[in-house]
């Protein structure tokens, strides 16, 4: 591990058993009854290390487990095998009571500000819970200046602390969900499609917070989208991922003026740009494939036009390049693309 | 090119209990025949309710409380109810976001396209099953024989919405309104969708009304644009001419909000504050408490229209007018 090495996964997997009770397992295969699971192999075998100070964005289509891979990192799932290290510490099989230590140093903003607020409750009291829980003994009035100056440094009046949060919009909410990581004065925060829910002029106003806090408070982050526009502005490396699988991780420049694994290349292709007449994009065939039934070899196979025979049969592995991308294509490491 | 549809100082109300809402205040626009119209603004801009009006979609406490909306011609506001029934999902279509709440969840695919068929055209069933495989073959659905039999839950997003563009093909329309149809789809689906529509709308010489928020997506598949602010359009002309020379300084500030505008890592130019809702729409030009250009007389005068351009483009702020 480097000093500025944060956090670090390796070999991480997540499946999810779906298949149900008992009798719903039961199958009937040549005149016998058999128990058949079923299983979601959301994330399969991704490793990366994120620096210190860093925005470290991770992209793909819905399904390709981006936000399970995000969950996992924090401690919301735990993994089926692989591990999570933060600063150089194993934090995937702590007891709750070994974990709360790492849980206030990483917060997480969710996409729908709409659900993650409990409607229920003020925003005085959303804001003051992380804290009364995490640091106990705090006095109650520095809670209380503690939730006034993160509101105001997130852009709400801190006279408004005594409303609900269905009295705010949309991007009112935001701020205030990203004030509640703010709360506990975390160095890692997690971000989940935090604007994919916002119109286009408040995606700008909470882009704009979420680096300024970055500058103002060292954090590092960890985005989860889709919006590549949005990756190629806020982040200083990528991760492609699709049906589990991390495809292709570089830094945001190389990964976007030359993007090696096919995958990323038509998902460049496809990203509408503003002002050019005719869409010209690398089309895709057919559809991504379940994750309950992943295809055999490369998970991309089925849809690439470099596919041969490898392809077909071998996982690639997550490989180095010279210049420091990775990336886990057959075709690229042989030289045929 | 002859006239496809004229909108003209649409205005639509809310009835409340508190009193009327104007929802939409003094739209126009026109489109002819095979031209590409794009709606755009924020939620809350009231370009969906101008679409739901166009097709007499309102419902209530919504009304149509003034202006016209002249369809080759004939005004559909003053049309009866069964009038313009037969209108709508005939020669105008409708393509809406969500396409898993379009599709009736307990029909076959075939049975609502053949049910839609036979609702505006005196065919038999035989026939009409055909008219839908042709058009299925059009979205580019394989073996369409087979899918005809199959529920909406058996497709994936993006072939779903394939077969809501069949559908709304299916009578031959004249115009389709796409209100945000790749909003809920992925970025490599909804550039297939895109192609799709845009080559349908040409090799048929269809006119299209595509509603979002997405200006790079228009900018991509529309002729012009006209780009709406609190119930109103603020500004209207040419796609190319809107997105590399934006007057309006709403235009300005959502072009100039879009990350790949700004220097990679930089702060991007962000609008202040937030659209006001219909109930606290302020005095003046409705933009004018987060425009940079404000005028004084932006907080008292409602700005009138400007023609620019050979009368091409539009648009309503008192800067441009002083200018």
């Amino acid at each position: 591990m480097s000093d500025s090495e944060l956090l670090a996964i390796n070999g991480v997997v997540k499946h999810f058993d779906i298949s149900g009770g008992v009798l719903d397992q039961l199958r009937i295969e040549n005149g016998r009854f058999k128990l058949k699971k079923v299983v979601v192999k959301a994330v399969n075998d991704v490793s990366f290390a994120i620096k210190r100070g860093e925005t470290f964005s991770v992209v793909g289509e819905s399904g390709c487990g981006k936000s399970t891979l995000a969950r996992t990192v924090i401690g919301l799932y735990p993994p089926n095998s692989g591990e999570v290290r933060y600063k150089g510490e194993r934090i995937d099989h702590l007891p709750p009571k070994r974990m709360l230590p790492y849980r206030a140093r990483m917060q997480m903003i969710f996409q729908d500000p709409y659900a993650s607020l409990n409607p229920r409750m003020t925003v005085r009291s959303i804001l003051e819970e992380p804290v009364m829980f995490h640091q106990r003994g705090v006095s109650r009035q520095s809670v209380r200046n503690k939730v006034a100056e993160v509101m105001a440094q997130v852009g709400v009046d801190p006279g408004w602390a005594t409303r609900y949060p269905h009295e705010f919009s949309g991007g009112q909410r935001q701020r205030i969900s990203i004030a509640r990581a703010l709360m506990v004065d975390p160095e890692f925060i997690i971000a989940d499609e935090p604007i994919s829910a916002l119109d286009v002029s408040i995606q700008a106003q909470i882009l704009n917070l979420l680096m300024d806090a970055q500058e103002k408070l060292g954090l590092t982050y960890m985005f989860i989208t889709h919006d590549l526009s949005v990756v190629s502005h806020i982040s200083s490396r990528v991760a492609v991922m699709y049906l589990g699988c991390v495809c292709e991780l570089a830094d945001t420049q190389k990964l976007f003026h030359s993007p090696r694994h096919p995958y990323t290349q038509a998902l460049l292709t496809a990203i509408p740009r503003l002002g050019v007449a005719k869409p010209r994009h690398v089309k895709l065939r057919g559809e991504v494939p379940t994750p309950i039934n992943l295809p055999p070899g490369c998970v991309f196979h089925q849809r690439c036009i470099h596919t041969n025979d490898r392809c077909k049969n071998e996982i690639p592995r997550l490989t180095r390049l010279d210049d420091g991308t990775h990336v886990a294509c057959h075709a690229v490491l042989e030289g045929r693309i | 090119m002859g006239r496809l549809l004229e909108v003209d100082n649409l205005e639509i109300k809310f009835a409340l209990r508190f009193g009327d809402l104007t929802a939409i205040n003094g739209v126009s626009f026109t489109l002819d025949k095979g031209e590409r119209l794009g709606l755009v603004g924020e939620s809350g801009a009231g370009k969906s309710v101008t679409g739901f009006a166009i097709i007499n979609l309102i419902s209530k406490p919504g009304y149509i409380s003034g202006g016209r909306i002249l369809f080759q011609g004939r005004d559909l506001t003053k049309m009866s109810y069964e009038g313009v029934r037969q209108i709508r999902g005939d020669r105008i279509s409708m393509i809406f976001q969500d396409p898993m709440m379009t599709l009736n969840p307990v029909l076959t695919v075939g049975t609502q396209m053949i049910e839609t068929l036979l609702a505006h055209r005196n065919m038999t069933v035989r026939d009409a099953e055909a008219v839908s495989i042709e058009k299925l073959k059009k979205v580019q659905i394989s073996s369409p024989e087979q899918r005809l039999k199959q529920y909406p839950h058996e497709f994936s997003g993006g072939m779903r919405q394939r077969i809501v563009i069949a559908i709304a093909l299916l009578t031959g329309p004249e115009l389709i309104i796409a209100d945000e149809p790749t909003t809920a789809l992925d970025v490599t689906i909804q550039a297939e969708i895109m192609d799709l529509l845009l080559g349908l709308c040409e090799s048929e010489n269809m006119g299209l009304i595509l509603i979002t928020h997405d200006l790079a997506v228009v900018s991509q598949v529309t002729e012009k644009i006209a780009v709406m602010y609190a119930g109103k359009i603020v500004e209207s002309g040419p796609t190319e001419r809107i997105i590399n020379d934006p007057l309006h300084p709403y235009t300005r500030g959502l072009i100039n909000a879009l990350p790949e505008v700004a220097e990679p890592g930089t702060r991007l130019n962000q609008i202040p504050g937030m659209m006001p809702t219909l109930t606290s729409i302020p005095k003046g030009c409705s933009f004018h408490p987060r425009c940079d250009y404000r005028l004084d007389v932006c907080e008292t005068e409602d700005p009138e229209f400007i023609y620019l351009e050979n009368n091409k483009r539009r648009v309503s702020c008192h800067y441009w007018k002083n200018k």
